[in-house]
């Protein structure tokens, strides 16, 4: 048993040992791997009765688009949602979506630096799957908490397990989230940044292209906003985004009560090919064809017993 | 793009004007309301002065996250400490709470914190904790980026048993002149009063404080092009 005590560290909490070895790695001429960045356009305003978030669909891994069509908007409860900016990995990871588990990242310990396997699983995935390493991911702790407590869940208690989560990992988690949703309390809408800190505002943008979505909030906003003037807004924001920042582009993603995936398709594929995409059957010459009716096979038995318990 | 977005990356700091003055019947606490990433302002109507109990608020500085969490921990521990004692928490209490929190933790933490309030025993008091951890009981404190631009001017102006009004009065136009000379500081002053009777939160819009040497009037302002009946069409 204390054998099994040794290999643990004596303290709580993560451990920064191998970030510090990573900046020194960088200092002396190593390339950092980049990984995954959604350099971003989100924004969330507040209206007469809800909350509309926006986000636009670029992700980009340095110079090169990854995904041209990436999902930001990310689902933390039925009634609450999140945008998401910064890195991919981070912000799924934070906000609870598994799209695909590393069987073998998750061998190596959790003890071992947090911040080297995200370094490592973004580098060997150039899309945005993530590896789960830590345990408690807010959108299922969230779930969890609607179990115990037998009610919906409010949007301060997502508020405050991103932050905590957040703060924890002193920022070597960059993920920068606009958290948005209406509960009994009524709509709410909050920034949410790397190092853990809040602010609680009614319009809000995040990721690189938030300096041209502001400016158009700034203009444009006003309190007591209709449904639909809101989307325009937030869609006319996300625009600006898309069409003045290189690290946002392609479509507008909008969440309003329900999710409108691609809103709006502000970039279509203009080039068409003449020659079209179908293939004459004249192509690919024919060596040999074998047909194996799978019916003879199987043997198929009418009647019998009914299923019983 | 990679000067703008390594700002927007920096950690969220607020480069901030607070103050806490007593006057005669209790407290009088202060902030501006700007909280930046880097040269980015993230946020132009932050709430700086939070309340930790009905009769105690602590105004926050430097790195906004740093000073969320203790605060909170701080909030957590006195309900804690209320149930438990039965009657609301003394102003001195919560101030020491707040220093030892931010002196045990000095190494990762950095926030400049001023804890304000009014108890039965004492009356009106305001701690100082700045960077470190100590903790200093005083008539009146300044903090943050902005409070250099303040030193002179309360040697100058301050004096003992003043009233409300006065100490209100004061306070605005202290958080208002170093918004004029500090980058760091800016937006709306926000101010919290607290006394036997509770606390009374205040709030002055920035086109409400006066304006000071060389300042100009705001002309063609967003605000007033908001509140007009409709934008001027464009002519060409």
């Amino acid at each position: 048993m204390s054998k099994i005590a040794e290999s643990v560290p004596p303290k709580g909490g993560f451990s920064f040992d191998l970030c510090k070895r990573n900046e020194m790695l960088v200092q002396k001429g190593l390339k950092q791997p980049s990984f995954l960045k959604t350099g971003t356009t989100i924004v969330g305003l507040v209206f007469k009765d809800g909350v509309i978030l926006g986000a636009d669909t670029r992700a980009t891994e340095g110079p090169i688009v990854a995904d041209k069509n990436c999902e930001k908007i990310h689902y933390m409860a039925p009634n609450i949602y999140c945008c998401g900016a910064g890195t991919a990995a981070d912000t799924e990871a934070v906000t609870g979506i598994i799209t695909l588990i590393l069987s073998h990242v998750v061998l190596i310990a959790i003890t071992s630096a947090l911040c080297y396997c995200f370094w490592y699983a973004c580098n060997l995935f150039y899309l945005f799957n993530v590896a789960m390493l830590s345990l408690d991911m807010v959108s299922s702790q969230l779930k969890l908490h609607r179990f115990h407590t037998g009610r919906d869940s409010r949007v301060v208690t997502a508020l405050t397990l991103l932050k905590s989560h957040l703060f924890s990992y002193q920022g070597h988690v960059s993920a920068a989230l606009v958290l948005g949703g209406v509960d009994v309390t009524g709509p709410h809408l909050h920034t949410i940044y790397p190092h853990g800190s809040t602010d609680t505002l009614p319009f809000a943008t995040m990721g690189s292209g938030s300096l041209a979505a502001m400016a158009v909030f700034e203009s444009k906003y006003r309190e007591g906003l209709s449904r639909d003037e809101g989307v325009t807004l937030v869609a006319e924001a996300i625009c600006s985004g898309i069409f003045n920042d290189l690290g946002s582009g392609s479509n507008v993603d909008i969440w309003e009560k329900e999710y409108l995936r691609n809103y709006m398709l502000p970039n279509p594929r203009t080039y068409v090919s003449e020659k079209g995409y179908s293939f004459s059957k004249k192509t690919a010459e024919v060596l040999l064809t074998k047909i194996t009716p799978l019916r003879e096979l199987v043997e198929v038995i009418e009647g019998g017993d009914a299923m019983e318990e | 793009m990679d000067a703008i977005s390594g700002d927007l990356n920096a950690p969220h700091s607020m480069g901030t004007t607070i103050i806490g003055v007593t006057y005669d019947g209790g407290v009088v606490l202060g902030a501006d309301s700007r909280t930046s990433t880097g040269m980015y302002v993230a946020n132009r109507a932050s709430d700086k002065i939070t309340q930790l109990t009905d009769n105690v608020y602590i105004c926050r500085s430097g790195s906004a996250a740093d000073s969320q969490i203790v605060s909170d921990y701080v909030r957590y521990y006195l309900h804690q400490h209320t149930i438990q004692l039965g009657q609301p928490a003394t102003v001195k209490v919560a101030a020491n709470l707040v220093r030892l929190i931010a002196y045990n933790n000095k190494n990762m933490l950095q926030t400049g914190l001023i804890v304000g309030g009014w108890d039965k025993y004492e009356g009106g008091k305001i701690y100082g904790i700045p960077l470190g951890g100590t903790i200093l009981e005083l008539p009146f404190t300044i903090g943050g980026s902005g409070s250099s631009y303040l030193y002179g001017f309360f040697d100058q102006v301050w004096k003992e048993g003043m009233t409300q009004d006065e100490a209100e009065k004061l306070v605005v136009k202290a958080v208002s002149l170093a918004i004029a000379r500090d980058g760091a500081s800016g937006g709306v002053v926000r101010t919290v009063t607290i006394n036997k009777d509770g606390a009374t939160r205040k709030f002055y819009p920035g086109e409400s404080l006066p304006l000071w040497h060389e300042e100009l009037e705001a002309k063609d302002s967003l605000l007033d092009i908001l509140s007009a009946a409709s934008p001027e069409p464009m002519v060409s």
